[in-house]
């Protein structure tokens, strides 16, 4: 399940019902990923712009691949602008035994930091402005140049 | 044939309608744009949604291509 929210994400109430919903699955381990945005650079937030469409598609190849291993991934991340000391991306990976999340978180958030559609802005003097030294081009980026 | 190209993201440029029946092609008008300078080798390419990496990749009537910006979530 993808969840996209509008400002902050709120963890816990999205963790505590993860964790409910699975109450039940039979999985051993659940290990949750926040992301939380720190204060640096004298920025007051950040914002946020996403590609659902896509998004979505990467998701659901996430969603396959931890199938393959009997695991399940979740995420939930903020459109828009978020201020300092409050969370805009979370995940998390149920899986029946540690081995398989452990691993798992680690592939998935790399991922996710390399390849969703997601474009970042330091919030800073009132302006907006495109966090370029953070990004990184997509897998297959050039192909018109 | 008409196809449309988009912006995403920080590019900050509204769509554009060109005729184009390759993505090469695409590739080409897009080049000799000055604003686009910089941005084409840092983009990946979406073709209705579906990302290609093929300059081959025919188009047909209607087709939307999208260019998606470096990234950086979370």
């Amino acid at each position: 399940m993808m969840e996209l929210y509008h400002g902050c994400l709120d963890t816990k109430e999205i963790f505590g019902r993860w964790l409910d919903e699975q109450s039940d699955s039979n999985y051993g381990a659940y290990i949750p990923f926040v992301g939380t945005i720190r204060a640096e650079d004298g920025i007051e937030g950040l914002s946020f712009d996403i590609y659902e469409p896509i998004l979505q598609q990467w998701f659901e190849e996430w969603v396959a691949r931890a199938k393959a291993q009997g695991a399940i991934v979740k995420m939930a991340h903020a459109i828009g602008d978020v201020p300092v000391h409050t969370s805009s991306y979370i995940s998390a990976v149920f899986s029946p035994k540690r081995r398989v999340a452990l691993e798992l978180i680690d592939a998935f958030v790399e991922d996710f930091k390399a390849n969703a559609p997601i474009w970042k802005y330091d919030l800073k003097g009132g302006k907006r402005l495109y966090a370029e030294d953070r990004s990184t081009p997509m897998d297959g980026a050039g192909v018109l140049a | 044939m008409m196809i449309k190209v988009e912006f995403l993201g920080p590019i900050a440029r509204e769509p554009m309608e060109m005729e184009a029946t390759t993505l090469a092609e695409v590739s080409a008008k897009l080049k000799a744009d000055e604003r686009l300078a910089g941005w084409l080798e840092k983009c990946a390419v979406a073709l209705n949604d579906t990302m290609v990496t093929d300059l081959t990749t025919p188009l047909q009537a209607g087709d939307r291509v999208s260019l998606l910006p470096p990234v950086c979530g979370g």
